[in-house]
């Protein structure tokens, strides 16, 4: 193609051509950057928890009237044997705080019991001999609870017993790196000697620093049901609304008062869906920018080039004329606008880049990884043509005669 | 001459019409998305309580250990413990000081066959209601001897006196909460500051809802172990139950500063009170902090980080979107370079040819100003059914219907100088010749 020939017909639409590329260059920076954090939006949302979400769910009971310790224990005792003998219900335990939940319960943990020594804030779960099973957590490295080694609340809290625990991997990692963690102490309450080390479990809900999503300590103890919710494992999937139902019959069948309410049990896939909502609208406000951007970039594209097409009829037909075929017009056109189009994708990689910086002063934003410039830059280069792609056809049916008729 | 500007513009505008409807379509769409943010924004950003939120101050102290802690950098945590919150309190530094808790609690019906519920609710001091200008309906708040005595009286909101006594006068009477008898002292007006500005960092919610359902006196609550609603312990807990000598903070502490001068003394008794802990081994960090109402909104940053991404996003939009429109008003333009000239031939001037497609700028600016608005209503409407716990709030107000209007204009008259300067140069003569 005649690139010198575009080239200084351009240069006599110096300002409508600096205008274009100044749009294309806009829009590509935006929508680069909104496609990052879209990117990101979706890595948050799909953040593994290291259990079983397809086949939990949980349930909440809330003690109305109050009754000694004992015999909330005890109704705790007959709670689980009752959920335990539904159909479809795998294990049943208690948890001290449900993933994807509103509360963190957590404690200061360091690797020495003196006042002043560094601790880091670690959530804690608790729960009797099933939780582990129930939640479908993987052990890479020791064991798990012994029977006899779980206490009650109190005697965990009053950090007197040496209670054992058993902490994730990351934790693990970060204690003790390179090192088996399995047999070294931890001190959370009082001295903790680590028994275990699960693959994964992260905080029931973001808390402090991003990497200590993944810390997390398990506790053998053993709850009653007003210190938590009920877990359950669901054997197939499909089930879970149903025993959902059956179980909250079960509870409002036995006992004392107490509020059991749908409004208190739910599946931990809806949970995580709930949980992660904001994010899931945020992403999609970003996806609607970003379309908005390119069809307003496509119909300025689209609204000068067809400009263009009209004012220079004569000379297309003169062209056509003197020999110029229909594809030849129609290429010209086309180079017309790649050549644009590049000129505001280069410009606008510097301003990408530049609001990325902008973006990661101002909120935690990593830096935008390279691959966005190329999809941005296809993306613009594609929206460009299939813009000019109209006014380019019409330019190219324009009949030679047009050269020869005085207007 | 602005009515044939008028009829001109509107002229050209019909003779164009896919044209000129992209140009109102892509400003409008561009209007359209930052009145949203920007009403969202406005709305987050708001002071929830204007008569006094410059003599309204949240005071900070720090019991956390040495370890960790930078000198200057290190920001005091949210809450208090129990010890300096009523050190504070009794001191009587300042006009009005309030200590502040959320917790919930279940409420017995009145009536026979209804079931108790829950409702969330305030444990405080007596000055909470004249610091916080809190309007009564009925009745007043409890007195400091209330607060000494730990007695069992209680405020409640109007929609919970609604609820129980159908919106009667009922102070004196007596509700059950959490199986204990409560007196009712007052209740109040509908009350709900947005956002909850009290209550910041104490466990809940900021924005939404209808405000507290009770309000009642904090050593009542502490009586009944009516733990409050989030706790932050620094060291090992022994008994958490006993919460006036844990080293647990849970207490937001409010104080009312008439002046510059009060503001400068309270400074200052923070400050020494701190020396003085470090000074007996209580604290081993002295930094103080007295923020104001807005400045404590500020440091909890109460405008979530995404509102504030969103409304850059709607700005850049718009900006492409204006861009958009020179190019396409500049493309119309130049087309018209014939009648140009013969306008100016017949002797319209530089400035009359440049008032012409300003005015055409304009319209599309308006038009595209009110189909903007009818965007902005649409992107509300996406935002009210949005999870976020502000979304029930955002609606238009008049000053942002105004807002809208102004940017509009502005935004197509910036877009229309371009082209309307670029008309106004071009020379009558050669145009004339050509045909």
């Amino acid at each position: 193609m005649h690139f010198r020939h575009i080239l200084s017909a351009l240069g006599r639409h110096r300002i409508a051509v600096c205008l274009l590329v100044l749009e294309i260059a806009f829009s590509c920076a935006v929508v680069c950057n909104a496609l990052f954090l879209i990117g990101a939006r979706l890595d948050r949302m799909h953040r593994l928890t290291g259990v079983d979400e397809a086949h939990l769910v949980e349930v909440g009971v809330r003690s109305v009237a109050p009754g000694s310790p004992e015999a909330i224990m005890a109704q705790t005792r007959t709670d689980l044997a009752a959920l335990g003998t539904i159909p479809d219900v795998a294990s049943v335990s208690i948890i001290n705080q449900t993933l994807f939940g509103d509360s963190f319960s957590g404690s200061g943990v360091g690797l020495s019991d003196a006042p002043n020594a560094p601790t880091i804030t670690v959530t804690q779960y608790f729960g009797n001999a099933q939780l582990a099973g129930t939640l479908g957590l993987k052990l890479v490295d020791g064991r798990w609870f012994k029977p006899d080694e779980f206490v009650s609340d109190e005697q965990l809290e009053g950090g007197g017993a040496t209670v054992p625990v058993i902490i994730t991997r990351a934790l693990a990692e970060h204690f003790f790196p390179g090192q088996s963690a399995a047999g070294k102490v931890i001190y959370a309450f009082g001295t903790n000697r680590v028994v275990g080390v699960v693959d994964r479990l992260v905080q029931p809900k973001d808390y402090g620093p991003a990497e200590s999503y993944e810390y997390a300590m398990l506790f053998p103890v053993n709850l009653s049901y007003a210190q938590g919710a009920y877990l359950l494992r669901v054997k197939d999937a499909s089930q879970r609304d149903a025993v959902i139902r059956t179980a909250l019959q079960a509870l409002k069948g036995d006992g004392p008062l107490r509020l059991v309410s749908p409004k208190n049990a739910r599946t931990l896939e809806a949970a995580r869906a709930k949980y992660y909502r904001n994010d899931r609208a945020m992403a999609w406000m970003l996806v609607g920018v970003c379309l908005l951007l390119l069809i307003v970039t496509a119909v300025g594209i689209g609204g000068l080039a067809s400009f263009w097409v009209a004012q220079r009829r004569r000379q297309i037909g003169i062209r056509r004329a003197v020999g110029a075929t229909r594809s030849d017009i129609l290429r010209y056109f086309q180079t017309e606008n790649f050549l644009i189009a590049t000129l505001g994708i280069v410009l606008g990689m510097v301003l990408a880049y530049g609001l990325n910086l902008v973006l990661m002063l101002h909120y935690e934003l990593g830096r935008l990884p390279g691959w966005y410039f190329p999809v941005g830059a296809v993306t613009l280069w594609i929206i460009g043509q299939l813009a000019v792609l109209g006014p380019a056809l019409r330019a190219s049916h324009v009949p030679p005669v047009v050269a020869t008729r005085s207007v | 001459m602005f009515g044939y500007y008028l009829d001109l513009a509107l002229r050209s505008l019909k003779r164009h019409r896919v044209l000129t409807g992209l140009m109102v379509l892509s400003l409008a769409l561009g209007i359209g998305a930052c009145i949203t943010t920007t009403t969202v924004l406005r709305l987050l950003s708001g002071d929830p309580l204007p008569q006094k939120s410059d003599r309204l101050f949240y005071a900070q102290v720090d019991p956390n250990a040495k370890e960790g802690y930078i000198a200057g950098q290190t920001e005091p945590p949210a809450t208090m413990t129990y010890v300096d919150a009523m050190f504070l309190l009794h001191a009587h530094r300042a006009k009005r000081q309030a200590a502040v808790a959320l917790t919930s609690g279940k409420i017995a019906p009145q009536r026979a066959n209804e079931r108790p519920f829950y409702s969330d609710g305030v444990q405080t001091t007596a000055d909470f209601f004249g610091l916080f200008d809190a309007p009564f309906e009925y009745g007043s708040g409890w007195t400091a001897a209330d607060d000494e005595g730990g007695s069992r009286v209680i405020v409640i909101a109007g929609f919970l006196n609604q609820k129980l006594f159908g919106g009667a006068n009922s102070v004196g009477k007596t509700i059950r909460m959490n199986d204990h008898d409560f007196r009712i002292v007052g209740v109040l007006k509908p009350w709900s500051p947005q956002p909850r500005f009290y209550a910041l960092d104490l466990g809940g919610h900021d924005y939404g809802g209808d405000g507290d359902a009770m309000f009642l006196p904090l050593k009542t609550a502490m009586d009944l172990k009516m733990g409050p609603q989030d706790i932050e312990c620094y060291n090992a807990v022994t008994d958490v139950d006993n919460l006036a000598a844990a080293p647990c903070m849970w207490l937001g502490m409010w104080v009312e500063l008439p002046d510059q001068a009060a503001v400068a003394d309270y400074r200052t008794f923070l400050a020494n009170y701190a020396k003085q802990q470090v000074a007996q081994g209580r604290f081993s960090r002295d930094e103080t902090a007295l923020l104001d109402l807005m400045g404590w909104l500020r440091d909890q940053q109460v405008v979530p980080d995404d509102v504030r991404l969103q409304a850059g996003l709607a700005y850049g939009f718009l900006l492409i979107c204006v861009l958009n429109t020179v190019g396409l008003l500049l493309a119309k333009c130049l087309r018209r370079s014939r009648e140009i000239g013969v306008r100016r031939a017949l002797g319209a001037t530089r400035g009359a040819i440049f008032g012409q497609f300003m005015v055409e700028a304009g319209i599309v600016g308006l038009v595209g100003g009110l189909l903007g608005l009818g965007f902005a209503e649409l992107g509300l409407f996406g935002i009210r059914h949005q999870p976020a716990e502000y979304a029930s709030l955002a609606h238009l107000d008049l000053s942002m219907f105004l807002f809208t209007f102004v940017v509009a204009l502005v935004a197509s008259l910036i877009a229309g100088l371009l082209p309307a300067w670029r008309a106004c140069a071009v020379a009558p003569a050669p145009q004339l010749k050509a045909s």
